[in-house]
């Protein structure tokens, strides 16, 4: 049985032991913190610690303002609102102004489950993608999730991360190793290249097991960063194995698979085929059941490489 | 004349001197906002030249005052004062807007002096409570001054910020409203009303302070009065003249984001030079 822990409560852990170390770092909330898991921070450090309300707008641009005299404020709430509500002061106050800011997005993705539409963040990596200066985190676990932020408080400049909030299995170990910005190969193939983020990590090596009982070779590499993308990791698949799946629990549009897309047809051309939410708004439902309805399971994956290899 | 007197004429006669020099640096350009510029002239030379502690040598002292410009457009009038104190020379003035300036169109944090870059309205006082949060954590003692145009806080962000301040009764947060009735297609009133201003901030928790914008008698006695606030944020609701100082420019919104002409500016030169207004 896989291990299972949400990348929300790694979060939760690591940036309470990083404020016990670290005196500049301050968090702000817009009042979800309890989901988002800040409040271990707020419940050790509540000094250090802005519940700012229901009020993206302003949670990032005072972010801002504290990152201005050298404090590291980590702005946590939704994925959805901050990237959406708080786009333009994300793109002017922040990435404009290469504020120091780390933005903490949780629940993304259709696992957020019954909450619905409304709360799954099905397109934070298209429109945060297009921003300069930013990077993008997107980990694949909860060993990777405490790496991850530990490194976005050595990198100086805005960071946004995406976290879930249903459990993930564990597929990564302490040791492995954790750069932003270089992919990790989880998996060696020759025949495709599965490149996944987040969950979809864990059901495309579900499906290269599929694929190996037909023979299939995949290679399967796990993209933690979606910006700066992992350019070398893309060009070196595409030239080995000549066909590329991603997957993404994410819209079709401007996500991981069109970062990817970007940078082969633009080196080494080779056919890309897209597992993601097939431009469509989710709906309240159960994890799992919301996964197979919206096609981002293992099968699909499998089904996606079956047609990448025929384009061969 | 009293030493008051004497020191009020010097920031009168420095008003008319940035007056021109927006307009010539505006001209220069091609394109800029002269209007909602020139009616926060005299904010700009109170908070620079008497309010502030800082020091154009040293722009990142650390315990120096801060001024964030929200209405970023109005960047001629920071500029002007700016390179005025010595942050930069006067003669880059004569780059803003064109290509490879650091005199960007909107207000751009690599001009020396600069805390902040903006230019998309309703972000600033945001920022403002940052800083003024961050110097409470870290027990700093300064005041964060931060400029909004009228028809700025038309802007939601604004508002929540409002809340944020009062809420964490940040008392070294100053907002000053530069209003001058007019926004770029029109009347502020008919666009969309804001009245009654000073009782909406009052209620949001703020210590309002209602002046003539215009006026240096006013305004530093608003500022000083501001220092004796505590527990809660002050506004200062400055009415103002959009085109202050220049007869066909004075509440006409066609002047909000255009250039003078060469004529044009030769004009206003003119009766600014005149100094009748």
């Amino acid at each position: 049985m896989m291990q299972m822990k949400a990348t929300r409560d790694a979060f939760g852990e690591t940036l309470v032991e990083l404020g016990r170390k670290n005196r500049k770092i301050v968090v702000l909330s817009g009042d979800l913190e309890d989901s988002t898991r800040a409040e271990y921070f707020k419940k050790e450090f509540p000094e250090r610690f802005f519940n700012l309300g229901i009020a993206e707008q302003d949670i990032l641009g005072t972010a801002v303002g504290l990152s201005l005299d050298g404090l590291i404020p980590f702005a946590c709430s939704f994925a959805v609102f901050l990237t959406n509500q708080g786009y333009g002061v994300l793109r002017i106050s922040i990435c404009y102004n290469r504020r120091n800011v780390k933005v903490i997005g949780s629940h993304a993705g259709l696992t957020v489950g019954p909450d619905g539409a409304t709360a799954q963040c099905l397109e934070d990596f298209a429109i945060t993608r297009v921003l300069p200066n930013i990077i993008i985190i997107s980990p694949v676990d909860a060993i990777e999730t405490e790496k991850a932020t530990r490194a976005m408080v050595d990198i100086c400049g805005p960071v946004y991360m995406r976290l879930g909030r249903a459990p993930f299995p564990i597929i990564t170990k302490d040791s492995d190793p954790f750069i932003v910005g270089k992919a990790n190969i989880l998996r060696e193939g020759k025949d495709l290249t599965i490149l996944a983020t987040g969950l979809l990590v864990s059901e495309s090596l579900k499906a290269a097991d599929a694929l190996a009982k037909e023979n299939i070779e995949t290679k399967v590499i796990n993209m933690h960063t979606i910006k700066p993308i992992d350019r070398e990791a893309i060009i070196q698949a595409a030239k080995e194995t000549k066909a590329i799946v991603t997957a993404e629990e994410h819209q079709i549009n401007g996500g991981l698979g069109s970062a990817v897309a970007e940078v082969s047809s633009k080196t080494v051309p080779v056919p890309v085929e897209m597992v993601a939410v097939n431009d469509t708004f989710g709906e309240s439902g159960d994890e799992e059941g919301l996964l197979r309805k919206y096609h981002l399971k293992d099968v699909d994956i499998v089904e996606a490489a079956r047609k990448v290899l025929e384009r061969k | 004349m009293s030493a008051n007197e004497i020191i009020i004429d010097v920031l009168k006669k420095k008003a008319r001197q940035f007056r021109k020099e927006i307009l010539e640096t505006i001209t220069e350009a091609g394109s800029g906002h002269p209007g909602g510029s020139l009616s926060c002239v005299e904010i700009l030379i109170s908070l620079y030249y008497y309010k502030m502690k800082h020091k154009p040598d040293n722009p990142n002292w650390p315990v120096r005052d801060r001024f964030i410009m929200s209405k970023g457009h109005a960047s001629p009038v920071l500029y002007v004062t700016l390179a005025d104190c010595g942050y930069f020379p006067k003669e880059e003035l004569k780059t803003f807007r064109k290509l490879g300036s650091r005199l960007q169109g909107h207000v751009h944090i690599s001009v020396p002096g600069v805390e902040l870059s903006t230019g998309s309205l309703g972000q600033g006082l945001s920022v403002a409570n940052g800083i003024a949060l961050g110097a409470k954590i870290r027990k700093v003692d300064f005041n964060i001054y931060c400029l909004l145009g009228d028809g700025e806080i038309q802007e939601g962000q604004v508002w929540e910020a409002a809340m944020t301040a009062a809420h964490h009764k940040l008392d070294n947060v100053c907002a000053i409203l530069d209003c001058n009735k007019v926004q770029e297609n029109g009347p502020v009133a008919e666009i969309k009303n804001e009245e009654p201003i000073a009782d909406k901030w009052r209620d949001f928790g703020w210590h309002v302070i209602e002046i003539d914008g215009h006026n240096f008698e006013e305004l530093i006695p608003a500022l000083d009065e501001f220092d004796r606030v505590k527990g809660k944020p002050t506004f200062i609701l400055a009415h103002t003249v959009k085109g202050k100082g220049v007869s066909f420019m004075e509440g006409n919104a066609k002047w909000h984001g255009k250039a003078l002409k060469n004529e044009e500016l030769a004009l206003a030169l003119r009766e600014l030079d005149e100094g009748g207004r």
